[in-house]
């Protein structure tokens, strides 16, 4: 108890330099934990797919769509639970910076396979009977401040024209990673507008969501899809919701890895700051600690206080940053929705910003520690004045 | 009235290399401490006075020859043991104190007792005596920064007699005083020794210092030249 107060108060001896210190840590320990987060969020979409859906696209290219004939033939494979048509709409509101995701779906058999997007009755009932009907987010109404019975145009950019939507629903996730950003309308005002339009780009999904019965059917049903559309003037690549987002992901994996080695790096900057810091506090105090040798204190002594301050000073700033996390990360989710729709700090974020707080007070005080228990006592008497 | 020997030197050799070269330190050094005595050490810069008062308080290793402290040859035993030893039987007594900054005068006191078997109160007993036998009662809250000199001296002393040990040493402990604290500080040692029967080594540069020890020693290069 006497050497933990010991600890305590020489860790806090130079108020200035110990601020600093803890200060320096928490920034990189919170910088540490808004990248691992990021990293971790670009996952997300791979972690929150269901084993039990399967996304259909063309085999050239996710540009091309498939023929919207497609949708019964898959339907009828053996083991398909359901099936919703989908088309990546791309549309404006107001202007660019006004970005979100926007999807033309089969909204029945869409709202089936997605249980995540969770509607009130009533609004799910008045939104599939209203063919300009839209539902979206929770977070993209609270953004943009629209209420249910909103009128919303949207500017299309692969669908020209102006788009006119009325708001029927707003929906909130299952699960706190579920995207609560998204507007979704009726697959069917889309083709009906193109049948009008432009008729050859009617009659058309960019991918199709497949439900399958259990994930063991999942590889044989898209082998089947595929198999069936083989040779066709639309040759369908099939594969499971997580594969989907993972091709997605790796297209960006490399600046993935650049982040995470960034995360890393500032971890590395601040141990050998704080390595700095403790040795400049170990070399200040040698004599105390050679007076205590004198009065009979082992080396092990020596060392509990030497690692004890710079795990304090550590675990302070660790502490802080951890606290701090919290806070940014609600800040980005609101001011930067349209980026990371999900800005979500996990509990294993938590536990590495701790061990790397840990990491970085052990490693700062290694040779601290050595020089104060081995230094020998009438060298460091010499040290007094 | 003075007793049996004590501290028992015999034939003491020390030196120190610097690179390749070895100066010597202490040359054939032999003399007793009686149990009681108050021992002033002199001689000029570097003639090896704090060098002995270290190998004495088993700080530092000789090279050939013995110190007996209470029976006991400081140079058989082992760093820990050494270290267990001076906990028990050495109270040093440095010339700028070496408090510890943080700590209280109480708590300075009391850091010694920490390696000893005594419970919490038992230390508390123990630090209470000793400061009220330096006059430090009212004191014992300050921080060290908060003391004079000479209170800080009077801590230091505190702080090395708490364990009761064998024998106390100090290095020039009036070097950093002003004249009137430098006396408070002697009288406070002459009071150990005569009222408390304790032994103690002390090396220093101040002849008015010296006056106080029952004996005193010369050392020059290395060499003790009278007592």
């Amino acid at each position: 108890m006497f050497l933990l107060k010991l600890i305590l108060r020489n860790a806090f001896r130079h108020k200035l330099r110990s601020i600093l210190t803890v200060v320096g840590v928490a920034v990189a320990i919170l910088a540490f934990g808004l990248l691992r987060t990021l990293v971790g969020l670009w996952y997300l979409g791979v972690e929150s797919s269901s084993a039990t859906r399967l996304i259909s696209r063309n085999a050239i290219s996710l540009v091309f769509p498939l023929p919207i004939a497609y949708r019964d033939r898959i339907r009828r494979v053996e083991g398909v639970t359901g099936v919703a048509g989908a088309s990546w709409f791309g549309g404006i509101y107001i202007d660019e910076k006004h970005f979100f995701p926007s999807f033309a779906v089969e909204a029945k058999p869409y709202l089936d396979l997605y249980p995540e997007f969770v509607l009130t009755e009533d609004e799910k009932k008045v939104f599939l009977h209203d063919r300009r009907g839209a539902i979206v987010g929770r977070k993209l109404a609270a953004k943009e401040g629209w209420k249910i019975g909103d009128q919303i145009t949207l500017r299309g950019t692969i669908f020209p024209g102006q788009w006119a939507f009325v708001l029927r629903g707003i929906y909130h996730g299952a699960q706190k990673s579920t995207d609560e950003t998204q507007f979704i309308f009726q697959w069917d005002y889309l083709n009906e507008t193109m049948k009008r339009t432009i008729p050859r780009r009617a009659d058309q999904a960019g991918i199709y969501i497949v439900g399958v019965a259990a994930p063991e059917l999942a590889p044989q049903v898209a082998q089947t899809i595929d198999a069936m559309f083989k040779n066709s003037l639309a040759e369908t690549l099939s594969e499971t919701e997580k594969a989907f987002q993972l091709s997605f992901v790796a297209m960006t994996e490399a600046i993935m890895i650049a982040i995470q080695i960034v995360s890393y790096v500032v971890i590395v900057i601040i141990m050998i700051v704080a390595a700095n810091t403790m040795a400049m506090t170990a070399r200040e105090r040698i004599a105390e600690y050679a007076t205590m040798k004198v009065m009979g204190f082992g080396p092990f002594h020596i060392a509990l206080t030497v690692f004890g301050e710079s795990l304090t000073i550590a675990f302070a700033g660790g502490m802080l940053g951890v606290v701090l996390t919290f806070p940014a990360a609600r800040w980005i989710e609101v001011n930067l929705s349209q980026f990371f729709p999900v800005f979500m700090i996990s509990p294993v974020t938590i536990l590495l910003q701790m061990a790397a707080a840990v990491v970085v007070g052990a490693v700062a005080g290694v040779f601290p520690t050595w020089r104060g228990s081995t230094i020998r006592i009438a060298e460091g008497l010499r040290r007094v004045g | 009235m003075l007793q049996s020997p004590i501290v028992e030197i015999r034939n003491l050799f020390k030196s120190y290399r610097r690179g390749s070269q070895v100066i010597p330190v202490l040359q054939d050094i032999s003399f007793d401490i009686a149990e009681g005595e108050f021992l002033a050490l002199m001689g000029p810069s570097g003639s090896g006075k704090s060098t002995l008062l270290n190998l004495i308080a088993g700080i530092d290793t000789v090279d050939s020859g013995t110190i007996r402290v209470g029976g006991v040859v400081i140079g058989a035993l082992s760093e820990a043991e050494l270290a267990k030893w001076r906990a028990a039987n050495v109270g040093f007594i440095f010339q700028f104190y070496n408090l510890i900054p943080v700590l209280t005068a109480f708590e300075n006191v009391e850091l010694p007792l920490l390696l000893t078997g005594l419970s919490r109160r038992e230390r508390h007993e123990h630090v209470e005596a000793v400061l009220a036998l330096v006059n430090l009662t009212d004191r014992m809250d300050h921080n060290p920064s908060q003391l004079s000199g000479g209170q800080q001296q009077r801590v230091a002393i505190a702080r090395a007699i708490v364990t009761d040990p064998t024998i106390l040493v100090a290095d020039e402990p009036t070097g950093d005083l002003d004249r009137v604290s430098a006396e408070e500080i002697l009288s406070l040692m002459d009071r150990l020794v005569h009222d408390f029967g304790k032994t103690i080594v002390m090396v220093t540069h101040d002849p008015k210092a010296a006056e106080k020890a029952h004996v005193v020693r010369h050392l020059e290069k290395g060499i003790l030249t009278s007592s």
